[in-house]
């Protein structure tokens, strides 16, 4: 496939790049990456991605767009009030960039879904608001061999990891089992600075182009943690033996994936 | 002793254990840290008696479960 020029003009400062080039551009029109939640983090990870050219896009929530959520969810305006936000995040990302394909799924993941969703997507980005949702893309991502980059964000930190198949600990190998509902606060009585979306929903979409060109270092093996109020990033090194892990270590005592109860904050 | 906890080189009393840096730490939700001591995790059940040692490297990761 070669460029238009339309194309060499719009991806212009990517193919500069020696670590892209037209090659590594090609590599990204070739592409897809599955967004599960398009809220505060899959928001701008999906605009991000839209604009790079990643050639497939899918996106899957089950909400409708609220005014409550217009002070950080970028990729939805006051005029999407009350239309589904896969389809106004589809919206958007098609008047960026007309090269994406994207495909919409209005639901929320569970264990009936969710590894039909993630096998033909090439990474996985979870910005989901609940850990019900987390530890089930954690497990099925474990499971079906799929990279995806996990997230969370409250009040003024965020913090992510990424996990690629045998290159490291995933979610489960940290956190162990998900906290017993509403015993660590999650959600929207919280609340969070909009920019913080920003920033780690971008980190999550360049952990997706850099795993999709092959360039860099992941954050495969630790966790970058984020203070807004100090003014601080942290990379903090995870303990690399995950022989030990339920999902994915040895032994698995996990081989079916669960889903947990969703905290009462959560509830729609 | 001297301990480095979440990036910092902290003066803490000798024979400390895990669970009093906790507590000495203020760390949030202490039932829900997980805790990792020179890159390997500690086991919550341990909490109480490992003892931690002069130059030990200890992290606290917290769950954060927002997004939306
Ligand atoms: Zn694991």
């Amino acid at each position: 496939m070669a460029f238009s020029n339309e194309q060499l003009e719009r991806y212009s400062r990517h193919i500069i790049l020696k670590e892209v080039g037209a090659k590594g551009q090609k590599k990204l029109l070739n592409s897809s990456v599955l967004i599960i939640g398009a809220g505060g983090l899959g928001a701008p990870a999906a605009m991000y991605l839209a604009a790079a050219g990643i050639g497939r896009i899918g996106i899957a929530d089950a909400d409708e767009v609220d005014l409550s959520n217009l002070q950080r969810q970028i990729i939805h305006a006051t005029e999407d009030l009350g239309k589904a936000k896969v389809q106004s995040a589809k919206e958007t990302m098609n008047r960026m960039n007309p090269d994406v394909t994207v495909d919409t799924y209005r639901t929320f993941v569970d264990s009936e879904n969710i590894t039909d969703l993630i096998k033909d997507y090439d990474f996985i980005i979870d910005g989901t608001d609940n850990f019900p949702a987390k530890f089930l893309i954690n497990d099925a991502c474990v499971m079906a061999g799929k990279p995806f980059s996990h997230a969370g964000i409250i009040r003024f930190k965020g913090q992510l990891m990424t996990y690629v198949p045998g290159q490291g600990p995933c979610y489960r190998c940290v956190f162990k089992n998900p906290p017993p509902k509403d015993a660590v606060p999650t959600c929207k009585q919280a609340g969070v600075i909009g920019a913080m979306g920003g920033v780690i929903g971008s980190l999550q979409a360049m952990e997706a182009i850099k795993y999709l060109l092959g360039v860099g270092d992941l954050l495969t093996g630790y966790l970058l943690t984020y203070d807004a109020l100090k003014m601080e990033f942290r990379k903090i090194k995870l303990p690399k033996d995950t022989s030990g892990c339920a999902v994915c270590g040895d032994h698995p005592t996990i081989t079916e994936l669960i889903d947990y109860e969703q905290a009462e904050c959560d509830m729609h | 002793m001297k301990l480095t906890v979440a990036g910092e080189v902290k003066e803490v009393q000798d024979g400390i254990t895990i669970a009093e840096l906790i507590v000495q730490e203020k760390v949030e939700t202490p039932e829900y840290v997980t805790v990792s001591v020179n890159d390997e995790f500690a086991k919550s059940e341990n909490f109480q008696t490992q003892v931690l040692q002069d130059g030990d490297t200890v992290e606290f990761l917290y769950f954060m479960g927002g997004g939306q």
